[in-house]
């Protein structure tokens, strides 16, 4: 009798007596040190002042949130979300059809394609952003074709500008929305849109009543791992933009280095942490409403 | 007379899909070649003579050479395998052993947790770089080695307790019965029978945390101080300058790194398979 009690199903367990309680102390204590505490500080930083020298003073104020809604500020915030857009609605036209290209074939040649976007997943953003670097630069590849060629006379100016801002997160982003995405479309039955051809429907009619409703789960995960990081990017747009396109990121990690206004840097922190939530419950609840 | 077999609009469809399904073909061939090609154009070029991509002029050795002799090169690189191994292991202890607890026990609080492990998941990367920033420097924490390592576990482990929690979901709750049956204590049945079978999920945990450890930037960037520089610092501020024949060279052996990774982790994902 007592044995049986012990041996309670494994999933959820049994309940943590105070030893359990002691093991799971470290786990406990590293997520409040390391991100609860640091996030509340991020809000308190936000409200803060800083004295002429750029040091933190406890001050309660609104000041810095009422500096975000600066139409300067306004503008890069506004410049950030649209490039981020842009890039990820680039990268579901782009990675859509290869996902479900490489969902719908057969055992070994699924394996090795997909092996052929895991190896871009996992190759440093920063040396690929690198790559098109020395491809664009004015004494890049790029611009040698062309002037060997006979095209150009002199060099093109392709770097440092928004379109290379572009290429550059389109390229770093693309293999993180092509993987959700063949993760939701190679679980799709393909009975589902047998069955709606045969009721009639239209290839079209198919592909957005059936094909995309039941992939959305894909096209909602790539939406984070793209949309949300590419809004903070710093590295990409200082790299392929320059100083010309400077985004929310730049911005942010200017004020706490080169500007030394950490309170306005954490006021900033603060609103891209409500846009990131934002997306998230709205990649959420599309997910709901189309699941029931 | 019999009606076809086929009604002829189903082979218009038919054809009309087939065509589908050789542009999709196309398309992702030429989605491979966007992703590749620039890849590729920087190992070539890690071999040229010139110092500019535009001519080739010859095949050499040189960059390479002179990679290794870079004491900046060689200082970052350090840096960067001594911050991935701590946080490997840290990463790899915190979320074993988080996995198995959140897994036998029951605690109150236990779904807040987990919610709480996702977060560094999924959270924007500047701003946990700015707020782990802010609390290192509220604190009197110098930024070194300590606070880069810290950054690091804090998003790294999670990655290790999810593995090993998607495995653990499949093990038999048996196994550790009979080895408490057998007369193990608690630990060793831990660490002789639940370790055992979890080891596909923790090496793969482990080399996942390695990785986005070695690549890390952002997070990086505002924890770490000079002395202490990575790798991915150090290209970040080489790349910011310009071409440079060095950095095709380093980068070159980043790809080839990157791909004997892919390949490697490929075959333990298909080791764990095997294994029940």
């Amino acid at each position: 009798m007592h044995a049986l009690a012990d041996t309670a199903p494994a999933h959820g367990g049994r309940r943590a007596g105070v030893v359990a309680w002691l093991l799971l102390t470290p786990l406990a204590l590293w997520l409040v040190l390391f991100v609860v505490v640091p996030m509340l500080g991020l809000v308190v930083y936000s409200f803060c002042q800083r004295d002429d020298l750029g040091r933190v003073v406890f001050e309660f104020s609104w000041e810095n949130y009422a500096r975000v809604f600066d139409p300067i500020y306004l503008k890069i915030l506004g410049r950030s979300i649209g490039y981020a857009a842009l890039t990820t609605v680039l990268c579901v036209a782009i990675g859509y059809p290869v996902a479900w290209y490489i969902a719908r074939q057969r055992s070994p040649l699924r394996e090795r394609l997909l092996l052929l976007v895991m190896i871009p997943f996992w190759t440093s953003f920063l040396i690929r952003t690198y790559a098109w670097i020395a491809i664009l630069k004015s004494e890049g590849l790029l611009n040698g074709l062309l002037q060997f060629s006979g095209v150009v006379a002199a060099p093109l100016s392709l770097l440092y500008t928004p379109t290379a801002v572009v290429i550059g997160l389109v390229y770093a982003y693309l293999p993180f929305m092509i993987l959700p995405i063949y993760g939701s479309a190679e679980k799709l039955d393909n009975a589902l849109v047998e069955a709606a051809h045969d009721l009639g429907a239209g290839p079209i009619r198919a592909f957005s009543h059936v094909i995309i409703p039941l992939t959305w789960p894909g096209i909602a995960a790539g939406i984070m791992l793209v949309f949300v990081p590419a809004i903070g990017m710093f590295a990409i747009t200082d790299l392929m933009g320059g100083a010309q396109v400077p985004l929310i990121g730049n911005v942010i990690q200017n004020q706490f280095f080169r500007a030394r206004n950490a309170p306005f840097g954490a006021a900033l922190g603060v609103v891209f942490t409500l846009l990131f939530v934002v997306t998230y419950a709205m990649a959420h609840r599309r997910r709901r409403t189309t699941t029931t | 007379m019999r009606p076809p077999l086929s009604p002829p609009s189903f082979r218009v469809r038919w054809s009309g899909l087939r065509l589908l399904d050789v542009g999709l073909g196309v398309w992702t061939g030429l989605v491979f070649l966007f992703l590749y090609l620039p890849i590729l154009v920087l190992v070539v070029y890690s071999f040229n003579e010139s110092r500019l991509n535009v001519v080739w002029e010859g095949f050499t050795f040189e960059w390479y050479g002179r990679l290794w002799d870079d004491t900046r090169i060689a200082r970052a690189l350090k840096n960067s395998l001594v911050v991935a191994s701590f946080t490997t292991v840290l990463s790899v202890v915190l979320g074993t052993v988080g996995a198995w607890l959140l897994h036998r026990y029951r605690y109150r609080f236990g779904s807040t947790l987990q919610t709480l492990i996702a977060v560094p998941m999924i959270m924007p990367e500047i701003v946990m770089g700015i707020s782990l920033l802010i609390l290192f420097t509220t604190a009197g924490l110098k930024l070194g080695f300590f606070t880069v390592i810290v950054a690091h576990t804090t998003f790294c482990f999670p990655f290790v307790l999810i593995a090993v929690q998607a495995r653990l979901q499949g093990m038999d709750p048996a196994l550790e019965e009979a080895a408490l049956d057998l007369g193990a204590t608690p630990l060793r049945a831990f660490l002789l029978v639940i370790v055992p079978y979890l080891r596909p999920a923790i090496l793969s945990g482990a080399l996942m945390a390695f990785t986005l450890s070695l690549d890390e930037l952002i997070v990086t960037f505002f924890t770490a101080s000079a002395q202490v520089a990575t790798l991915p610092l150090l290209v970040f501020g080489m790349a910011k300058v310009g071409l440079n024949p060095m950095l095709n060279a380093l980068s070159a052996l980043f790809i080839i790194a990157t791909v004997a990774f892919v390949l490697f982790s490929e075959h333990l994902r298909r080791l764990g398979r095997r294994t029940p």
